[in-house]
């Protein structure tokens, strides 16, 4: 009889509650994990300083933060996708598809990708060519393709040392990795003229050797890290001969365990990254749902407090955690403002 | 011939005689002597396996329920927090914790050398830096509570920076601030003549039990509070539903329900639901309770619903195990006195199954408590710093669980993390220890002998 009680007032709450949700009062954001961390600091601080609830900001991967804004419009949808990478014109379709036509671009700033290896270990000074001869499946050597088989450092480059070649490289869920291929591997295979070589192999196809140039080894020398930085922190710290692709806030958090190397000469930090002399590097962005912005109590100040100096500034919060801030800072700001839905891609 | 063969038959007998073992019984013994061997390993094993798991979890954690703050004495000047004058907070609060924590920037160093003590060789900017990014957000909730504090000084602990405490707890030495962009060894030099002058200490944490969760610049101030409701809100969610529902199935089914292919088909899919992958239920909770029933994302209300669906079968498989395990004579003496089938359920076989059904039900909320893979996809797997409001309507704000927590802490790159992490794990398994303590005491407390 009790059970019975039980079990109807149970249903009976559940019933009443789900009609009764009350409109939604905090801004809901979604997406990268590399964007998280600032993200995460914004919403503190808009937490602490308005008088609207701290936003919740969740993670996922820049891919998946996108396809949940596309869901639809409405309560039980985010209203921010935080993003390591840019919008794709799949995302923007099936935004479409689904009632989400007006997306605001917001770009917050740029950071940058490091290679770093355990702290008492050798120097290292890197060329994209290096990667692209130590990670790729097929190299060229003397004008004729082959198959990798470097071992040591010192085979890829006399320079070097003669360590033994094993990377962790982000895996391919995250945009990280997007980064890594285009601006060390690709830009690796150009400079190296190798890819010249698989293009006139392939016919003069440049994406067949684009293709050929980003297929890595898979003889366990190029290890890809599905989950976070401090998985490739850990590994590290298992194998000391092994070098490992981070985040450049992340370097700076972990100082004392790594060691990071130079690009094409250049020392990594948010001022060779700022004046565009380090290479790999990326912009950071977040997309906002226009139709959520009179809805969401809270969203357009969020947004606004995002962007604004005092957070995304050179001197802001953001920049002590290791983002590098954007020059053209004052347009996106306008760009807020105006809510100024993003053009089509070009 | 006879007699050789009638005298041969009692010798062999006598040789198997229970002073002098033969070669079978000692086979045999030995045989047991090593499965008992097996037995003692394997133990062993499982112990060592714990003591391993809990040494490194009680000893990366335990720091985290000490933390480090800084005596620092502030003139609230009313110039830079009132601007207007009026001491209306309505205004005040255009001041942000960037305006506070400039004010407490400067009033550090200086109340340092109140103190005596010394910053020689070492900027007053790197002095301010050794308070937590927290602290001015604590002190200007202090004075929108109460603007009449301004133009007093105040004297009063802050959180200092989770380097510092590093320092203080061992993780950060001398060697790796050397290396460290973000604390230098003058900063740690300071740290300990403020120790030497009682000016930095370090103190039980209550707060890791109350705050809520925080961002990577301020590790020092990051907490389970959220993650403790959120988690305790389910809890309540999944046994309200749970055990209703779950009872009342198995009654049903044990009890009532004619024995026929529908029956043992329905029979088939529970124990097959026991062993779904739980990642399952989190996808069937966004599709039909997120996307369906346009119930709020990241709420505990999804969260408890996807866990009551997933602790269902194992609370039915239990209970009804529990009704099985009634001797049919009790049933049958009820109906013999003229008790209804329902009457004989309920007043006798269910009492004597309690004990069964309890344990079943705490330990699927036990298993329920520690899941993390089904919050993933209803948004639950996220930074929450508000605190929900009390049930009904905090069952529908966003909250955070206990071992999202967990993972949340592990994922960070602050070093600082992982000993929060840790001392979550401990949180959450002293939640477990109790609520499996709860269910040897019941089970004993209602247990009855036949």
């Amino acid at each position: 009889m009790n059970t019975a009680k039980f079990t109807v007032s149970a249903i009976a709450m559940i019933a009443a509650s789900a009609t009764a949700a009350a409109a939604r009062d905090n801004v809901q954001t979604a997406g990268s994990s590399t964007v998280l961390p600032y993200a995460t600091i914004v919403a503190e601080a808009f937490g602490e300083n308005f008088d609207f609830p701290t936003p919740v900001v969740e993670s996922g991967g820049s891919g998946a933060g996108r396809k949940k804004l596309c869901e639809g419009v409405g309560e039980n949808t985010i209203d921010v996708a935080n993003s390591s990478s840019r919008i794709k014109q799949s995302d923007i379709d099936l935004c479409a598809s689904n009632g989400v036509t007006e997306i605001m671009e917001v770009r917050i700033g740029y950071d940058g990708i490091v290679f770093a290896s355990d702290i008492d270990g050798a120097d290292f000074a890197f060329t994209p060519a290096d990667w692209f001869n130590a990670l790729a499946k097929d190299i060229v050597v003397d004008g004729e393709v082959k198959a990798n088989d470097n071992a040591t450092w010192a085979d890829v480059n006399a320079d070097l040392p003669a360590q033994e070649l094993l990377a962790f490289i982000p895996g391919t869920k995250h945009g990280t990795r997007e980064v890594f291929d285009e601006k060390v591997i690709l830009a690796g295979c150009e400079e190296s003229g190798a890819m010249e070589v698989f293009a006139e192999q392939n016919g003069g196809d440049e994406d067949k050797a684009e293709d050929m140039c980003t297929a890595l080894r898979t003889d366990g020398v190029s290890v890809d890290i599905d989950g976070d930085y401090t998985e490739t922190l850990a590994r590290i710290d298992a194998n000391k001969n092994a070098i490992g692709v981070f985040g450049l806030s992340f370097y700076e958090n972990n100082m004392d365990k790594l060691k990071v190397a130079t690009m094409s000469g250049v020392t990594p930090s948010t001022e060779s990254i700022a004046s565009g002399e380090y290479p790999v590097s990326r912009p950071l962005y977040f997309y906002v749902k226009n139709a959520h912005l009179d809805v969401i109590p809270g969203l357009q100040e969020y947004i606004e407090f995002f962007v604004s100096d005092d957070i995304a500034g050179p001197n802001g919060p953001l920049a002590d955690y290791g983002l590098v801030s954007d020059p053209e800072l004052a347009a996106t700001q306008e760009m807020v403002a105006n809510r100024t839905p993003m053009g089509p891609l070009e | 011939m006879t007699d050789a063969t009638a005298n041969h038959a009692p010798e062999a007998r006598t040789r198997s005689s229970l002073l002098e073992q033969d070669e079978r019984t000692r086979r045999r013994n030995a045989s047991e002597k090593r499965f008992r061997t097996y037995g003692a390993v394997a133990i062993c094993l499982a112990i060592a396996a714990l003591v391993m798991l809990l040494t490194s979890v009680l000893g990366n954690g335990t720091s985290a329920f000490f933390q480090t703050y800084a005596k620092i004495e502030v003139t609230l000047d009313p110039e830079v927090l009132d601007p207007k004058g009026n001491r209306d907070p309505a205004e005040m609060s255009k001041v942000t914790t960037i305006g506070y924590g400039n004010l407490m920037k400067k009033a550090f160093p200086a109340s340092l050398q109140a103190a005596g003590v010394s910053t020689e060789g070492i900027d007053d900017k790197e002095v301010g830096a050794m308070l937590s990014k927290e602290a001015p957000a604590q002190l200007r909730n202090r004075v929108l509570a109460n603007p009449d504090m301004l133009g007093e000084t105040i004297q009063f602990w802050a959180l200092a920076n989770g380097r510092i405490d590093g320092y203080l707890k061992g993780r950060v030495s001398m060697a790796s601030a050397e290396r460290d962009g973000n604390v230098s060894p003058e900063q740690l030099q300071l740290a300990d003549r403020m120790r030497a002058s009682d000016m930095l200490e370090k103190r039980f944490n209550w707060d890791f039990i109350t705050f809520p969760d925080a961002s990577e610049l301020r590790p020092e101030a990051a907490g389970l509070g959220v993650a403790i409701v959120g988690s305790a809100y389910m809890m309540l969610i999944v046994l309200f539903l749970a055990l209703p529902i779950g009872v009342a199935a198995s009654i049903y089914l044990e009890e009532f329900a004619p024995q026929n292919r529908l029956t043992d088909l329905i029979e088939v899919n529970i124990s097959n639901l026991a062993a779904v992958p739980s990642i399952v239920f989190g996808i069937l909770g966004l599709a039909v309770f997120i996307n369906y029933a346009g119930l709020p994302a990241s709420a505990p209300i999804v969260g408890g619903l996807v866990l009551t669906l997933m602790t269902l079968p194992t609370i039915i498989i239990s209970t009804r195990a529990a009704l099985k395990a009634v001797p049919p004579s009790i049933r049958d003496a009820a109906l013999g006195v003229g008790a209804s089938k329902m009457q004989s359920v309920f007043h006798h076989v269910l009492p004597l199954a309690l004990p069964g059904i309890l344990t079943g039900t705490i330990l699927g909320l036990a298993q329920a408590l520690g899941e993390t893979a089904p919050l993933l996809l209803i948004g639950m797997v996220a930074f929450v710093r508000d605190y929900p409001s009390w049930p009904v309507d905090g069952f529908f704000e966003p909250a955070s669980a206990l071992p999202v927590q967990v993972y949340n802490f592990t994922t960070r790159g602050d070093p600082a993390f992982v000993e929060r992490a840790s001392g979550a794990i401990i949180v959450l398994l002293i939640f477990l220890l109790c609520m499996n303590l709860l269910a040897i005491y019941l089970r004993r407390k209602f247990e009855r002998r036949w």
